[in-house]
């Protein structure tokens, strides 16, 4: 009778414990998060991981090797050979329908390409854009159950990671017998480069330089057509514009809580005085050194005297470049893709490399590399997209004509470019550009709650006390 | 006349005694098993394999990209543990938690108890009071984002137009700041749903209750503290339940308005698992581990919970 009473007593206690389980695992689903479209039209673009590389356009000395292609690892299926000379260099255009994933800050860009494309071509592009936020997530689950798209692009941070990991097919020949294979910027080919085999071409290239508001800089006495040289200008010209005490109007903007803004738009003034973020590892931070500590210090003052723009300190990336577009900042650095959007919102806009401390210029060479998936049965016709994209019909009366950098060297000076001299400007910074990487760049810098931001937040919002440790507390993330 | 009725089973060529019962108790066995089925592959499906498969994850080296690398056990766990948010979310939520049950539970008696008792106003107060409850957490969350906005959102400047702040507020931009926007959105987007379960709790008292409290000269205090929340403790339970641990599983809100900021301020758990999953670290098997730790702390609130609730029906 006792025994039968405990296992009575045993069984409800179960039963109660599987209900509480049950309950709570219940609860959690709905309590799991809708898929939500990021609130921010314009993500900040962020850069990328590895060895630090100059990307001057020019000979790419490893563009010739040509490896075999045999290999049973997936990133190396390559994806890769076909059957004629016209084939390797060109691909495949017979009708197929091809998929293609971006991430949503690059959008205008990306359909720019695919129209053009599809328009011209019998091949069909299927673009999908998937907001910046959930783009790793959906690539990660798509890896993992190979349901990779034909092509997608990549953030050149994540790319050495994502090729490591074989996600990408090898398109080292195909790359190879591109007549032009040598002029393809060398920044993205290279972070996209994995155990001497090339997996992904620049997609979109993003570079981040000094925009102003020309109108602005008239009405504060500013000449309109002088950039600033140093960074020390550039404070006293976001002074200027700032004292004009106009209704809504701010000396200058940052993405003050985003990781990925301050590096896109901060580091160049540092690589400018002729420091580097990173040692050539990417395991160790440099981001206490004197320029540094100068560059947060300028910031620091500017946000403490009012100089930047309301919301500054709480600013996440969703809307960072929205107040300059609207005409209400004086000088800030940003995305050169939003030139043309930028332009076309009625603001007169000049551009210029992002100063260093005492003088220089420099960019981080950013943007998306696109490689064609491991996943992909239909890689000639994918090569055929991406041997377009390279061309000269691409580039330059799709991407240089709608205010766009092109990804090849020898045709930086297009008569697009020609025309604008800003788009010369920017052509010409990113001969200075460099693209940094490590292995844990995101998790390092460009992560919500990455220890870089911890960093600046501290230094530029606090006082510059626990810059030394902030910058220890980056280097044991980079070295994990 | 003697009449003799003969038995029913008898009449209808029934099998002998012994063997009446056993098909009878099989088919009901059966029967049970058939009603029982959907929902065990129901628990199988969604819970069981699910909880398997996580708790497989926590013990393993699993990257987002590079996939399930082997087992791993204990790393993991003692990596979740030692990462510098894993305390400051736990604690964070905790307090969050605290705060929106205190506040959803009492602002939804209120407004039960206000519905109860008005008069024509009862009905228009009823819907107002509920409509932001049909509204989704992350479209709420989306338009509290673009409200607080300090470039585009229209508080400040209306604040500011009555004359009740000099400067513009930052929302989000401070700690206490972030926690306190973030709890008006989910007490306005909530307090309606509380006031719902709490309002049929109070129909279901019966009125002769209340007429004995009135005759014995009860005061409405007294009736409130004497009656009627003695016999609302199973609601409470209930809200208490739902609210506790959907204050725990919080995400939604700290995605789109803070982010986990200003300066890590508000990162909860799950927020660091997604963090750990879909963040810098992109591991799967690190997230594993915290969600199992999650899993383990809800059991042991919610099993407190159901205890507490079952000391109150008894009593």
């Amino acid at each position: 009778m006792k025994s039968t009473r405990i296992k009575r007593m045993t069984l409800r206690s179960s039963t109660r414990l599987v209900a509480v389980g049950l309950v709570a695992t219940l609860l959690a689903a709905c309590g799991g998060s809708d898929k939500t479209a990021d609130p921010t039209s314009t993500p900040p673009s962020t850069p990328a991981p590895s060895s630090s590389a100059e990307v001057t356009p020019g000979p790419d000395t490893s563009a010739g090797t040509s490896e075999a292609q045999t290999s049973a690892d997936p990133g190396s299926s390559s994806a890769a050979q076909s059957s004629s000379p016209a084939e390797a260099e060109q691909g495949v255009d017979d009708g197929t329908a091809l998929t293609l994933w971006t991430r949503a800050p690059l959008e205008g860009q990306a359909n720019l390409l695919v129209d053009a494309y599809n328009a011209s071509h019998k091949n069909q592009v299927a673009l999908t854009i998937v907001p910046n936020d959930d783009y790793v997530a959906k690539v990660g689950a798509a890896a993992g159950s190979n349901g990779l798209p034909d092509l997608f692009a990549a953030d050149i941070v994540y790319v050495p990671n994502w090729t490591s990991q074989g996600l990408f097919a090898d398109i080292t020949d195909r790359i190879a017998g591109l007549p032009f294979a040598d002029q393809i910027a060398k920044g993205h080919v290279d972070a996209g480069t994995f155990d001497n085999k090339k997996f992904v071409l620049p997609f979109v290239l993003d570079l981040s330089v000094l925009f102003y508001n020309k109108a602005l800089y008239k009405e504060a006495g500013l000449d309109p057509e002088k950039a600033p040289t140093t960074m020390a200008e550039f404070a006293d010209h976001a002074r200027k514009v700032d004292a004009l005490n106009k209704d809504g109007v701010s000396g200058t903007f940052f993405g003050g809580n985003c990781g990925g803004c301050l590096v896109f738009t901060w580091f160049p003034s540092l690589w400018a005085s002729g420091d580097q973020v990173m040692n050539p590892e990417g395991t160790e931070a440099l981001l206490a050194g004197e320029n540094a500590k100068k560059l947060y210090s300028i910031y620091h003052d500017l946000y403490a005297d009012g100089i930047t723009g309301e919301g500054t300190k709480d600013e996440t990336g969703a809307t960072w470049v929205a107040p300059f577009q609207e005409g209400k900042v004086g000088v800030m650095p940003m995305p050169a893709t939003l030139l043309k959007a930028t332009t076309d919102a009625g603001i007169d806009v000049g551009v210029a490399p992002i100063p260093g401390i005492d003088g220089g210029g420099s960019t981080f060479v950013g943007g998306d590399g696109i490689g064609i998936s491991r996943d992909s049965k239909v890689s000639d016709q994918a090569w055929n997209f991406l041997a377009w994209t390279m061309s000269e019909d691409a580039q330059v009366e799709v991407l240089a004509k709608n205010n766009n950098v092109v990804a090849r060297a020898d045709l930086a000076n297009n008569k697009y470019a020609a025309a604008d001299p800003r788009l010369v400007a920017i052509n010409e910074v990113a001969g200075q550009g460099v693209t940094p990487m490590s292995k844990n760049f995101q998790a390092g810098f460009n992560a919500s709650d990455s220890p870089w931001l911890e960093l600046v937040r501290n230094a530029v919002f606090g006082d510059a006390s626990s810059i030394d440790a902030d910058n220890d507390g980056i280097t044991d993330v980079l070295s994990e | 006349m003697a009449t003799t009725l003969m038995p029913m089973e008898e009449a209808v060529g029934s099998p002998p005694p012994g063997r009446q019962r056993r098909p009878f108790r099989h088919s009901r066995g059966l029967q049970g098993a058939i009603y029982a089925t959907p929902t065990a592959i129901f628990v199988c499906l969604f819970f069981l394999i699910p909880v398997a498969l996580v708790m497989q994850m926590s013990a393993s080296d699993w990257g987002l990209i590079a996939g399930n690398k082997g087992w791993n056990f204990p790393d993991n766990f003692t990596k979740v543990v030692d990462h510098r948010h894993f305390w400051p979310s736990i604690l964070f939520t905790f307090k969050y938690t605290l705060i929106v049950t205190v506040i959803l539970i009492g602002l939804g008696l209120a407004m039960a108890l206000i519905v109860q008792d008005t008069g024509r106003w009862r009905s228009f107060l009823r819907t107002s009071f509920l409509v932001p409850s049909a509204l989704g957490l992350a479209s709420a969350s989306l338009l509290f984002w673009g409200l607080y906005s300090p470039q585009s959102g229209p508080l400040s400047p209306i604040l500011k137009s009555l004359g009740l702040i000099d400067e513009s507020i930052s929302f989000l931009g401070t700690p206490n700041s972030a926690l306190w926007s973030t709890v008006f959105l989910i007490v306005w987007r909530y307090a309606g749903f509380y006031m719902l379960i709490l309002m049929v709790g109070l129909q279901r008292i019966p009125p002769d209750v209340y007429e004995a409290a009135r005759i014995d000269g009860a005061s409405r205090m007294q009736t409130f503290f004497r009656v009627t929340l003695p016999l609302l403790k199973s609601s409470i339970a209930l809200s208490l339940i739902l609210c506790v641990t959907g204050s725990l599983l919080a995400f939604d809100q700290f995605y789109i308005l803070t982010k986990g900021g200003p300066d890590n301020s508000t990162i909860t758990v799950v927020q660091l698992i997604y963090n750990q999953a879909f963040g810098g670290s992109q591991n799967l098997g690190t997230a594993a581990a915290l969600s199992m730790i999650v899993l383990l702390i809800l059991i042991v609130i919610n099993a407190l919970q159901f205890r507490m609730m079952r000391n109150a029906d008894d009593n």
